[in-house]
């Protein structure tokens, strides 16, 4: 029973993590119906910009984590105005091999930076366990909770206290009144984006200390992304982290109690995916969007 | 309808047919064998044509059905020792059946929904094959015999691989050609252009829609099958996630909906990555950035450029440029061309 506690826990603190990069899906998502398939991969270049301010400029971790945050909302908006926009009004399948190139230049790019040799990345928590009712707990499983907490927490209360949060959701919902209203709807897009590529860079950062920093590193946690976008509804940010935990919590399960489960992780995330869009493709939180034709 | 020039036609058909029979006989076994790649490419890509290009479902997945073709092969050769030949149609077939299976689902899930779908089965292939040892003998791979030339032909291992993979390239090519001229190939171009007046003029999505995904998901279980043979090795790390976006940079660049498309992008997928590597040996510098000799950056540009100024690839650039000949041609004789089509 111990056992099977302590893989929740830490099945929460990794799900915690795929929340985070399937929150910055659905950010995209939201705005303009497109599945970023680049969104791992520019978390995968952010975070490794932060490891060039840690390792090389000598900065702390925490500063690194905010200057990184900043830098990719810019990258994020710059990627919105110079590559998505032209594609605008084009089709969804246009788009998303947009994404795809996205996805193929920026892993690209990391690895002619940086190379593709593992490296280790030291995080912001110690990774120590400490002792609660019997159960190790390690630091750096509570810390991630509590950086995502305090991220959800921010993204909250700027979507629902702020003008510009009211004003994105209001450009996804009725581009057409909302311009009508003055809201700049292009700029609004950009800032989703720029949101999304913050948010994946967090999820990156956070993840990174966990597993070792390469390229590719974002592309397995990306496919558990997805799958917890979809399990929660696509459009649901509330959605995404549950969805996210509920997909960490499985994984840790499925990677402890089955046999060769760390083989068939892949595979269970498929069919996590595959499922829930054949029996319930609104997920949990999301508005069933019916299209029968 | 405007008759063919047959001068141009005819000796274009010549000076290919030329090139294709000589070169393995003026190259070294090495371009041999590359050009022999080629081959097995332009089979994945014409399947992957017909699905993305021609049904408009995309697929991230294809490198999924090369793996069974490719595992079939191998496996069949190498634990129940049928011979190579035979197991190219079996490899189809499995691959085929596969595909259908895939596209059931996959029926449901349409644009998004479905690229995350088969993005998810090209990342999960390679650990499942590994999983799955008993069989595919996980990392360490199948290694199986080196084929020789059949008959007493007096070709080099290469020389003979490179006419089989280019004959069944032509095999497949010209029945993707049919296809799409057919009534089949009519009723994916429909589906692919509005589901909705598709269904209105009674065309069955779910059966074309399955059919789309059983023959490209045939056409790359041979490119698998292929690969196996001619390299005498698979191991489920050659079938991962980079091989399919490899098809999909591939079938983009080549040209969307033009099965001329496959042979351009089959070129530029296996001679690319050899020419960046060598330039990556020779050390190219570009400011402060050495480049490592991957050929990703300018994959990734290619397809946004593309897809923001030639939605048809470079086939479609290719047949715009004959058109325009065309037209200049025989403008002497005719007063006035219909304008080009940009499709």
């Amino acid at each position: 029973m111990t056992a099977f506690l302590q893989q929740v826990i830490s099945g929460i603190a990794t799900g915690c993590i795929y929340a985070s990069l399937a929150l910055a899906l659905v950010l995209i998502y939201r705005a303009m119906d497109l599945a970023n398939f680049a969104q791992g991969e520019m978390a995968t270049f952010s975070t490794f910009i932060s490891y060039s301010l840690i390792e090389y400029w000598h900065i702390d971790f925490w500063p690194a984590f905010v200057i990184t945050i900043v830098l990719s909302f810019a990258l994020g908006i710059g990627i919105q105005r110079l590559v998505i926009r032209p594609f605008e009004g084009r089709p969804v399948l246009t788009l998303l091999i947009v994404t795809l190139g996205l996805f193929t230049m920026f892993n690209g790019i990391t690895g002619q930076i940086w190379g593709y040799v593992f490296k280790t990345y030291r995080g912001g928590f110690p990774s120590e366990p400490v002792i609660f009712g019997g159960l190790y707990i390690n630091v750096q499983d509570i810390g991630v909770l509590g950086v995502v907490l305090v991220m959800l927490l921010l993204l909250y209360l700027f979507f629902s206290r702020t003008k510009a949060g009211l004003a994105m959701r209001a450009a996804s919902l009725y581009p057409d009144s909302s311009r009508l209203l003055g809201v700049r709807v292009g700029w609004m897009l950009a800032l989703g984006w720029g949101l999304a590529s913050a948010v994946g860079a967090v999820s990156g950062m956070l993840v990174a200390p966990i597993i070792f920093l390469d390229p590719n590193m974002m592309q397995s946690i990306l496919l558990f992304a997805f799958a917890a976008a979809v399990l929660g509804g696509i459009e649901s940010p509330l959605g995404a982290v549950v969805g996210g935990i509920t997909i960490g919590v499985l994984m840790a399960l499925v990677g402890t109690y089955i046999p060769g489960g760390q083989d068939l992780r892949l595979a269970f995330g498929l069919i996590v995916i595959v499922a829930v869009l054949l029996v319930r493709p609104a997920g949990l939180f999301g508005r069933a969007a019916v299209r029968r034709v | 309808m405007r008759r063919l020039p047959r001068v141009e036609v005819l000796v274009m058909a010549v000076v290919g047919g030329v090139v294709l029979i000589g070169v393995p006989t003026v190259t070294n076994q090495f371009y041999t064998f590359e050009f022999a790649k080629v081959a097995i490419f332009v089979c994945a890509l014409l399947g992957l044509n017909l699905l993305t290009g021609y049904s408009g479902q995309i697929s991230l997945g294809n490198g999924a059905f090369m793996a069974v073709g490719g595992y079939t092969t191998a496996i069949l050769v190498h634990a129940a020792g049928v011979p190579y030949w035979l197991t190219i149609p079996l490899a189809a077939i499995v691959a085929g059946m596969a595909g259908v299976l895939i596209g059931i689902p996959a029926l449901r899930l349409a644009g998004v929904y479905l690229a995350l779908a088969t993005f998810a089965l090209a990342l999960s292939i390679p650990p499942v094959l590994n999983h799955f040892d008993t069989f595919t003998h996980g990392h360490q791979g199948i290694v199986m015999p080196p084929v020789a030339a059949p008959f007493g032909l007096d070709l080099s291992s290469e020389q003979w691989l490179y006419y089989l993979c280019v004959g069944i390239a032509i095999l497949l090519y010209a029945f993707a050609w049919g296809v799409v001229r057919s009534r089949t190939g009519r009723a994916f171009m429909a589906i692919r252009d509005s589901e909705t007046a598709a269904t209105a003029s009674g065309i069955s999505l779910a059966y074309y829609k399955t059919l789309a995904f059983g023959l490209s998901a045939a056409y790359a279980g041979v490119a698998g099958s292929l690969l196996a043979i001619a390299t005498t090795y698979i191991n489920p790390d050659s079938f991962g996630l980079g091989l399919s976006l490899s098809l999909l940079v591939g079938v983009v660049i080549g040209g969307l909906g033009m099965n001329f498309g496959a042979v351009v992008g089959a070129l530029l997928v296996v001679w690319l990555p050899y020419f960046a590597e060598k330039a990556g040996q020779a050390g190219v510098h570009i400011g402060p950035l050495t480049f490592a000799g991957k050929p990703d950056i300018f994959f990734g540009a290619a397809l946004i450029l593309i897809m923001l100024f030639a939605p048809n690839g470079v086939a479609g650039l290719m047949l715009l440029g004959w058109r325009r000949y065309l037209s200049m041609r025989s403008a002497t004789r005719m007063p006035v061309q219909d304008p080009i089509a940009g499709r």
